[in-house]
């Protein structure tokens, strides 16, 4: 067993040290008489709940309290366990965050910059980002990522273009990548660290997807092996926590303190030790056990991968998509299958796989399904993903012509999102709305993306694919019209280049 | 001292055989495997603590899995066996001279070991030179076939632990696709007695009935399984199991059976008024 040995202060520590959770489980075997929140009080408040999720779960359900530290302010296991976190992550600090990766964009970015402060990013970001501009008044600089036309999803950044933005805006304060992408698509990190930190800025990176980079080997760079100066990472989706538990890492040229205190500024002060005991499991999990892990999820994912092509008319794209452009690495432990060739839509292979094969996967859009593969998974499982599929193609498969011809649409902004998104507003019938600037997000959840965010022009094109979407069963949100049949745009109309 | 084999057959209910010793206790890469010698079952084979078979009991099962197709289609060539690695179904498809070739898909390479060397009763005729053994994940084989068999059984565990896969939808789809236009899947349908293999049995017959234009339920009393009442899904692309039998046909084979008879086939298809209503809900 790998184990490092380092110094939190005065005594050592190792990976094989859990402080928390060690904290959390030496306070359920106590037995104390509790007269703090939470009300429920190891469930006996609570029995429905306590039969459902377990006597153990509900006894580790409590309030922050001296010897179990507080969120808010860390001085001792919550610390301790932070360093151990920010040591597995090759970090200057960790930082656990109990509102979903959501909150540690939102951070970074509000870290980063004030109101009227520039931010360089691409426009493909997960709606986190967005609303974190939304909130602090930052001025988005959009790089349109590459776009794959086939597959009809967006890419990474490429290096020229991030130049091209730094020429035109040598006052932004930071740059945005989100690295890998959801379809594992990675760019070329080291370069941007490199050409951000010569124009004094920072490098900020939501990593969501990318926590197994810190861990398994021959994957891409991970954010902090690279120079970037934060990164949010979703320790729950590929790292092993609990749903909503996550990591902000921060890097030696920023000050962390004041991370804290933005966090502060939004973040819960009753965090969750459930939460937070799974992020410190996880992460000790993850530095004992997590090169056999990755190698297993990736040797499950490329498995899966050539049996997939194997059955014909799907295609399971890996590392042979490297353009060294806009994509500049691939992250094999991704499993994406571009759909349409078979005449189905993903989203309609995603219902099909639900509805009909009791298999549950992260995602179908227009023409992709993405299944997260883990360490989790099993021969069992990943033979029935293929063989489904199989299945999939052999009783639903058709002609795929007259198939909505779609490809990631670059958005024209007309306007910041924050003052569209607190400007006087409209409701209006989605196929009037053309040449209008949008007051409000419209995206497919998953994966998250917004097709419009606000201050966006709402075009032709816009329209029918947020009714084709609607049409193949997309999950559609962000809007005030709960079916999005309607959308706010800004009034009065504003005559916009292009409409 | 005494020493008693007990399996669970639900949260309430034992069922325990006394031992006289035992023979195998070993731990494969998928399952444990427990071979016992007992006074009053003569051997007893059990993975993960269930019993799979006992040598006084199994003739039932093996017959009725094999005899009861084989008495329909008339013309079996190619025979798929997902399963069975203790050779009991292999022995009794092996008595049919027309039968030119038999793939068997076992998972677990030390189930097959072990019964050759301590159930011969059963593992009898797995070097006959039709079979062709492949240890592998039966989902996975059969994914690749298409258009190929005349029959095909699913010889399974039950619907969790390694047989878990063996009784979805995609791999009932799959086996459809493998079958020639006129073939027929047999499966083992656990029992529709007890809660939680009923919940199995029902859930089973919707996913095959989901796939196969004639899907029947046959029933067969299996004094060492839990309830002694037990299913087989006869699941067909053409052949009707009482429309089509060749009860003279098959009686003109001469294949001396213990459990089964041509009567008993028509009889086995008509089951009980609960076992219609899981079915059916």
């Amino acid at each position: 067993m790998p184990v490092t040995i380092f110094n939190i202060g005065e005594r050592m520590a190792d990976q094989n040290l859990a402080p928390l959770y060690e904290a959390l489980s030496e306070h359920r075997n106590k037995r104390m008489a509790h007269f703090d929140v939470p009300g429920h009080k190891g469930g006996r408040g609570n029995k429905e709940l306590k039969y459902f999720l377990g006597e153990d779960c509900l006894r580790a359900d409590v309030n922050s309290m001296k010897p179990l530290d507080n969120l808010c302010h860390p001085v001792s296991v919550i610390k301790e366990a932070q360093e151990l976190a920010a040591e597995a992550f090759g970090a200057k600090e960790a930082m656990f965050i109990v509102n979903g990766t959501t909150a540690a964009v939102q951070a970074m970015i509000m870290s980063a910059c004030k109101a009227g402060d520039k931010i360089i990013m691409p426009r493909n970001v997960h709606r986190s980002a967005i609303n974190a501009l939304v909130v602090c008044g930052a001025i988005p600089v959009y790089v349109n990522p590459g776009v794959n036309k086939k597959l009809g999803i967006s890419l990474g950044m490429n290096i020229e273009d991030i130049n091209a933005a730094i020429a035109a805006h040598p006052e932004a304060k930071a740059i945005l990548v989100n690295n890998p992408t959801y379809y594992g698509i990675c760019s070329d990190l080291k370069a941007i660290v490199e050409l951000a930190h010569a124009h004094n800025m920072l490098v900020l990176v939501d990593e969501a997807h990318g926590t197994h980079f810190y861990f398994g080997e021959n994957l891409p760079v991970n954010a902090m092996a690279a120079g970037a100066d934060m990164a949010a990472v979703s320790m729950h989706k590929t790292g092993g926590s609990l749903t909503q538990s996550s990591i902000l890492l921060v890097g030696e040229q920023v000050n962390a303190d004041y991370v804290r205190q933005i966090i502060n500024l939004t973040q819960t002060t009753s965090g969750s030790y459930l939460l937070l005991s799974s992020l410190d499991l996880a992460r000790r999990n993850l530095s004992l056990n997590g090169k056999e892990m990755f190698k297993k999820t990736v040797d499950f994912a490329s498995y899966a991968r050539e049996e997939i092509n194997n059955i014909g008319g799907y295609y399971a794209y890996g590392s042979e998509l490297i353009d060294g452009k806009y994509i500049h690495d691939f992250d094999s432990t991704k499993l994406s299958v571009y759909t349409r060739d078979i005449g189905l839509a993903g989203i309609e292979v995603y219902d099909l796989l639900r509805d009909e094969y009791d298999i549950q996967i992260e995602l179908g859009d227009i023409g992709n399904i993405l299944a997260i593969v883990s360490a989790g998974d099993r021969n069992l499982e990943i033979e029935r993903l293929i063989s489904a599929l199989s299945e999939i193609k052999r009783l639903y498969g058709k002609d795929p012509g007259g198939m909505f011809d779609h490809e990631y649409i670059n958005p024209i902004v007309e306007m910041l999102p924050q003052e569209a998104f607190y400007s006087e507003k409209k409701m209006l019938p989605l196929e009037n709305c053309e040449g209008r600037i949008c007051g409000e997000f419209a995206m497919c959840y998953p994966p998250g993306i917004p097709i419009l965010a606000p201050g966006e022009l709402i075009t032709k094109e816009i329209i029918a694919y947020i009714k084709y979407a609607k049409e193949k069963g997309c999950f559609m949100t962000g809007t005030q019209d709960m079916a999005m049949d309607n959308i706010m745009v800004i009034e009065p109309a504003v005559a916009v280049f292009g409409a | 001292m005494e020493l008693w084999f007990t399996e669970n057959h639900t949260d309430n209910v034992k069922f325990s055989i006394k031992i006289e010793k035992q023979l195998v206790s070993e731990k494969s890469q998928y399952q444990q495997i427990d071979i016992f010698e007992t006074k009053e079952f003569g051997k007893v084979f059990a993975l993960d603590g269930y019993i799979m078979l006992t040598e006084k009991d199994e003739f039932i099962y093996h017959e009725m899995i094999t005899h009861v197709p084989m008495a329909v289609h008339p013309d079996v060539k190619k025979v798929l066996v997902i399963g069975a690695g203790d050779g009991g179904t292999i022995r009794e498809l092996t008595r049919y001279d027309s039968i030119e070739y038999i793939d068997m898909v076992e998972i677990d390479a030390k189930v097959v070991e072990v019964c050759k060397e301590y159930l011969p009763s059963t593992a009898c005729k797995l070097d006959d030179p039709r079979v062709h053994i492949h240890y592998q994940d039966g989902l996975r084989f059969v994914r690749t076939k298409e258009n190929e068999y005349d029959l095909i059984i699913v010889d399974s565990t039950d619907p969790f632990g390694p047989g878990e896969g063996l009784f979805t939808k995609e791999f009932y789809g799959n086996c459809f696709k493998a079958l020639k236009e006129d073939g027929i899947l047999i499966n083992q349908h656990e029992s529709p007695f007890y809660g939680n293999d009923a919940k199995a049995a029902k859930q089973t017959h919707k996913k095959i009935a989901s796939v196969f234009p004639i899907s029947l339920v046959y029933q067969f009393h299996m004094p060492t399984y839990p309830s002694g009442h037990w299913l087989f899904g006869f699941a067909s692309k053409k052949y009707h199991p009482l429309k089509d039998i060749r009860y003279d046909e098959w009686n003109a084979l001469g294949i001396k059976t213990k459990y089964y008879n041509t009567s008993l086939h028509a009889g086995a298809f008509a089951v009980p008024n609960y076992v219609i209503e899981i079915l059916n809900s």
